[in-house]
């Protein structure tokens, strides 16, 4: 069995527009989980109790839960509520609520790194609580998170493939398209593997500077 | 079907997941621990033949680890049942998360540590034996157990390769009896039960830790 590169060329176009839907439903989902993640956040730290159960629990179901089953849950229940989106959106709903959770603990720790004095001398000036937060607690605990949040990204972007299993048409489902087409898996899969490859491991070296810069 | 009926098919299920995760944990273990002491090796070939080994598996998805055992190698002749294949490619994918704990709590063990050992003359496996690994195994308690939780949480993949796990026992049920909400949600609260516990193990040991790590790089 050989790899076949003029196959392989062939089936490119298909695998680049799989990849192209992976980036549209990894952006969609990772912004989601961004706005998520904070609101579990600050629904942690809420002074109602109910909230902050509430919130705990959401997190701690999520990240105790496989994604695969969460999607399942939300591709063939949701219907029966009369909720009938694209595979697509629940797709993106899937990332983004399961990324949120993960995400709030994130944000979690980046709140919680800045320094009492900080929140002390907010109050001292009688800055109401939502400027504290938009002014001067969010501006200092958002920059040390941003090589975290980067291997989120990262995470996510491995987490896509899961999507075909709801026929959504990103890489994975290209590379299976052309596989049940053609009886070919060595080409497919192999270039699946490598546009992986291509795509995050210059990712993960870009955070890995940024999280050494943000150090030095 | 009712709820008696549904769980001893589901509890078989859960059966599978658990020994996937298993056999895998113990692969992953023990490959993260090779590969992570290779990382540290004094041998930059050995050294970079780790680093690869890592950033191929990490750069990659578990899923399309998992359908490229299953596809292709058994266009190379190579056949492995589904279980194997399964182990093998969780097994390993988790080695490579495993090997960065190795590495870095061993890169948190001093400096000095290392250098008092070699100044007392003990050979390097000795030091790292006796020195500096019974500093660092406490520290990788809490990562490892949360990478369990995470291992737990991705053999729900292998129900894509035709092992009959509890995600795969769910889909099975769901076809067999229509009743979409209660067996996805039972399978939800199966796993969860699983792993819940092994989260709040990692977080204790964590929290226990802390004291620990301070007489640790204290001077």
């Amino acid at each position: 069995m050989s790899f076949d590169f003029a196959f392989a060329w062939e089936i490119l176009p298909d695998l680049l527009r799989g990849a192209a839907v992976t980036l549209e439903v990894m952006a969609a989902g990772f912004l989601l989980a961004l706005a998520g993640g904070l609101a579990l956040a600050l629904g942690r730290r809420s002074p109602q109790t109910v909230t902050r159960l509430a919130c705990a629990a959401f997190i701690e179901f999520m990240r105790n839960t496989p994604l695969l089953v969460q999607l399942y849950f939300l591709f063939f229940v949701l219907p029966l509520g009369g909720i009938t989106l694209p595979p697509i959106t629940t797709g993106i709903l899937a990332l983004g609520l399961n990324y949120s959770a993960f995400l709030s603990e994130v944000y979690r720790s980046g709140i919680e790194s800045v320094p009492r004095g900080q929140w002390e001398a907010a109050r001292a000036l009688d800055l109401p609580a939502r400027d504290t937060w938009r002014r001067i607690v969010l501006p200092q605990a958002i920059p040390p998170m941003l090589p975290v949040l980067g291997n989120y990204l990262i995470g996510m972007f491995k987490d896509t493939p899961l999507l075909a299993v709801i026929t959504v048409p990103e890489m994975m489902q290209a590379a299976k398209g052309v596989a049940g087409m053609t009886y070919r898996y060595n080409e497919p899969y192999t270039l699946l593997a490598a546009l992986f490859l291509a795509l995050s491991l210059p990712a993960s070296l870009l955070f890995r500077t940024l999280e050494t810069r943000l150090r030095g | 079907m009712t709820l008696p009926a549904l769980l001893p098919l589901l509890l078989r299920g859960a059966l599978v997941t658990l020994e996937v995760t298993a056999l895998a944990a113990v692969l992953a273990l023990g490959m993260g621990f090779a590969v992570g002491l290779l990382r540290l090796a004094p041998s930059r070939l050995l050294r970079g033949l780790a680093t690869a080994y890592v950033e191929i598996l990490r750069g990659t998805s578990a899923l399309v680890q998992l359908f490229y055992l299953f596809y292709i190698l058994p266009l190379f002749g190579l056949t492995l049942p589904p279980l194997a294949t399964a182990v093998i490619g969780l097994g390993l994918n988790a080695s490579a998360y495993a090997s960065e704990v190795v590495r870095t709590t061993i890169g948190t063990v001093e400096r000095r540590q290392w250098e008092a050992a070699l100044a007392l003359d003990m050979p390097p496996w000795l030091a790292l034996h006796r020195i500096v690994l019974p500093q660092a195994l406490p520290l990788m308690m809490p990562p490892f157990a949360n990478q369990l939780v995470e291992l737990l949480k991705a053999t729900a993949l292998v129900s894509l390769i035709t092992l009959t796990d509890l995600t795969f026992a769910g889909s099975q049920l769901v076809t067999a009896t229509g009743q979409k909400g209660l067996v996805w949600s039972l399978v939800l609260a199966l796993y969860f039960v699983m792993a819940f516990p092994l989260s709040r193990l990692s977080r204790r040991l964590e929290r226990r830790l802390g004291g620990f790590r301070g007489a640790v790089t204290q001077p």
